[in-house]
């Protein structure tokens, strides 16, 4: 029993607590990676090998725009993180499949060395960096970013591009607008990752599944969009039920990958449950504001950034102690 | 089902490995350091020196001073030396070092208590040297003391034991139930409360059963068993006192304010058992657990044995050990050497091999919002972080950093490994020594 000699005197003494959670940055982005696979097969279903091509070019200039910078600024190499991969993937999604390479990686040096690295890396951007390459691309390069390959089921002789289904319902007849049912598959056109409602359901369902994302924003959202759809067409009318169209703009566009993969990235969305809230119909809103009266078929972009801007705001609005704690302290 | 009223909690990994084991007493060791400073308050003076024989249950240290209580010798033998150690603190503190004989004579000072009101019932726990053995060694004769005796009606009994890996308490609750309730109902019948609650976590069906069984047994239509969710920190006293009574009780107010006592569920136990026998608290239920141990199971062990002996017990080390901590995971303090004694409140020795003892390195926070979903009372551990960084101590009023009580839940759920709980702690002191001035 006299192990007096035996005593290991050099224990690390840190502080407490001394066990943590598994969940580390690189396993949240590696399951948002897993569940955008869906909407990536759906892409690759729909528009063919291009899909393919464009994601790789996005992901792995994502990627390497951030190791260079790091290797360049001598900080500390972020790329493990996986969330660089992440906004690759995404911007790849937001964009026709179509989109010349080369703007493409513009696309990516903005999201990455722009947006998210001049900030100061993961965390410190203000607004989503995907969100905003997609902005800055369509603005840039207006008709290259709208012109829309149609689905490989719909293509034809004479015609390879053709307007989404916002653009018809902006600027054509409405009753030229896909089914519902092609529009919840994903058989129409659009950027390359946002067609398939299903696939980007199952997808925010599992991250939702994963505890990686709370479901507030993305109901949320989609619900504020259903909600005012379904408003405006019960009082203007039109040659479809408002039920139909309120669907309709559900599945339309960028809603379903807005709400469940971009309105909630961590770094630019409100923390506590009353923000969301705010968020998600914010977003809501402001996506049927420039849908139903702006000049731009679709508005989903827009509403994420500028909700994006004013999440500290909102924020610092429901930051609350538990029943009016703190009142007895001294 | 759970019952009450919830706050925000967090889901840890139990660990309860050691749940179903019984308690093995381990023998007497050759030499046990008993710690001058085992509760909160003022340090014991020795009262005894260098030679002296000492027996079982001997008073050896005690000070006359309000927030104190006396420490007793655990095992029968010889002073060899009292010294002055390094504490697990960084300051120093005296230990008494006992060579045993191993004959545990116990000494003519031990005797049941005669007991015919309040002040007597509350020296008698002065005397038994009890502390609050959850954790926080506040000495119990001060808690049952209130002194708004008149406006509490409600002891509830702390066995929600929601720290990681820790069983002892669950293990008191199994085999020594009898024992709770012995001292719930001397201290509702001293202290004239209506109602009695032992708050136990979901995750102790044992426990919650044989508590159950032995209160119909016992006829006893005050006391119940309030069943808890299991998740962390339901165990925390503020937490606990939400949870069953829905009152909201500040840091900085006493339970007693809202009309509660409160204790830990070892405690009460221990001294139900020392109003039957006479003996101070002397002995301790360890939970020995931690993948450098070999055979993780609770152990009956004087207070003041080394870490080292304990261990030994457990069949020693099966990894080389990187990290001891003394307590829970969450909330227990890493100590620098298996030669450090056990306390009275000490109630887990876990050693964690390399893996599970180094510290993660911190990366870039995501601004992901966990730290405040995972806050009891929803505070904003990265405000504090940032805040503390700028020396903003008026910032770290606003958003009430005070209100802290330093669960770790923040940093626990933190996918960055943020020191969130430490930035707290070093806020609350940044924000004390600016009030002082």
């Amino acid at each position: 029993m006299d192990n007096q000699n035996k005593f290991h005197d050099n224990l690390i003494v840190s502080t407490s607590p001394h066990i943590v959670t598994d969940a580390d940055t690189t396993k949240l982005m590696g399951t948002v990676l897993l569940s955008l696979v869906p909407a990536f097969v759906a892409a690759v279903y729909v528009f063919g090998a291009r899909a393919i091509l464009l994601s790789a070019v996005c992901l792995i200039s994502s990627v390497g725009f951030e190791w260079l910078y790091n290797q360049l600024a001598h900080k500390r190499q972020t790329v493990g993180d996986l969330s660089a991969a992440v906004t690759g993937l995404l911007i790849s999604f937001n964009v026709p499949s179509t989109l010349p390479i080369w703007m493409a990686i513009l696309g990516c040096f903005v999201a990455i060395v722009i947006v998210k690295q001049l900030y100061g890396g993961i965390g410190k951007n203000f607004v989503n960096p995907a969100i905003t390459a997609r902005i800055f691309l369509f603005i840039s390069f207006a008709s290259q970013m709208s012109t829309w390959p149609l689905p490989r089921m719909a293509e034809s002789a004479d015609a390879v591009t053709g307007p989404t289904p916002l653009g018809i319902l902006k600027t054509g007849t409405v009753t030229d607008i896909p089914s519902n049912m092609n529009m919840f598959l994903g058989f129409i056109g659009g950027s390359m990752g946002e067609v398939s409602a299903l696939a980007l359901l199952i997808g925010g369902l599992f991250l939702i599944w994963k505890k990686v994302i709370s479901p507030i924003i993305p109901a949320a959202f989609i619900g504020t969009v259903f909600v005012i759809a379904l408003i405006y067409y019960g009082v203007t009318g039109g040659d479809y039920s408002a039920i139909h169209m309120a669907i309709f703009h559900v599945c339309a566009g960028g809603v379903m990958l807005g709400a469940f993969f971009m309105a909630t990235d961590y770094v630019t969305s409100p923390k506590l449950p009353l923000g969301q809230l705010i968020f998600g119909i914010g977003c809501g809103v402001i996506t049927m504001a420039i849908r139903l009266w702006g000049s731009y078929p679709e508005g989903v972009s827009f509403s994420i950034l500028l909700m994006n801007i004013i999440a500290p705001l909102i924020n610092r609005l429901t930051f609350k102690m538990y029943c009016g704690g703190g009142k007895n302290e001294k | 089902m759970s019952q009450g009223k919830h706050l925000p909690s967090i889901l840890v990994r139990h660990n309860k490995n050691t749940a179903g084991r019984e308690t093995e007493v381990m023998p007497i060791p050759d030499v046990v350091k008993i710690c001058m400073s085992q509760s909160i308050g003022a340090p014991c003076k020795p009262l005894v020196q260098k030679g002296d024989y000492v027996k079982v249950g001997q008073k050896i240290g005690d000070v006359d001073a309000f927030v104190s209580a006396p420490v007793h010798s655990s095992v029968s033998g010889t002073v060899r030396e009292i010294v002055d150690v390094r504490s697990s603190m960084g300051g120093s503190e005296t230990q008494v070092v006992i060579e045993s004989d191993k004959k545990q004579e116990v000494s003519e000072e031990v005797k049941v208590p005669h007991v015919e009101d309040l002040a007597g019932f509350v020296k008698a726990v002065r005397d038994s040297g009890m502390v609050g053995l959850g954790g926080a060694s506040f000495p119990t004769h001060i808690k049952l003391n209130p002194k708004n005796l008149d406006e509490c009606h409600t002891l509830i009994v702390n066995g929600a034991e929601c720290e990681p890996f820790i069983t002892a308490d669950n293990r008191m609750m199994v085999e020594q139930g009898q024992d709770i309730l012995d001292g719930m109902q001397l201290i509702m019948n001293y202290l004239e409360l209506d109602k009695g609650y032992i708050g136990v976590e979901e995750n102790k069906p044992d426990a919650i059963e044989n508590l159950n069984r032995l209160i119909e047994q016992g006829g006893l239509k005050n006391i119940e068993v309030f069943v808890l969710q299991s998740r962390y920190p339901k165990g925390a006293e503020r937490v606990l006192v939400y949870e069953v009574t829905g009152q909201v009780m500040d840091a900085g107010v006493l339970p007693a304010q809202l009309g509660v006592i409160l204790d830990n569920v070892t405690t009460v136990a221990e001294l139900g058992r020392f109003f039957r026998t006479g003996m101070p608290l002397v002995r301790k239920r360890v939970t020995v657990d931690g993948d450098a141990v070999a055979e993780p199971k609770n152990v009956f062990a004087p207070i003041g044995t080394q870490i080292s002996d304990i261990i030994s017990f457990c069949g020693g080390y099966k990894a080389e050990p990187k990290k001891i901590v003394m307590g829970g995971p969450m909330m227990g303090r890493a100590t620098h050497s298996d030669s450090s004694p056990t306390l009275k409140n000490t109630g887990s020795l876990l050693a964690f091999a390399k893996d599970s003892a180094e510290v993660k390195e911190e990366t870039g926070c995501i601004n992901c919002g966990r730290c405040h979903q995972a806050c009891p009372f929803k505070l904003v551990p990265q405000i504090y972080a940032e805040a503390y960084a700028r020396k903003d101590v008026e910032r770290l009023q606003k958003f009430k950093v005070m209100q802290c009580m330093e669960c770790g839940s923040c940093s626990y759920v933190c996918p960055v490994r943020r020191p969130l709980s430490f930035t707290n702690k070093l806020a609350k002191g940044m924000v004390k020594e600016a009030m002082k001035k």
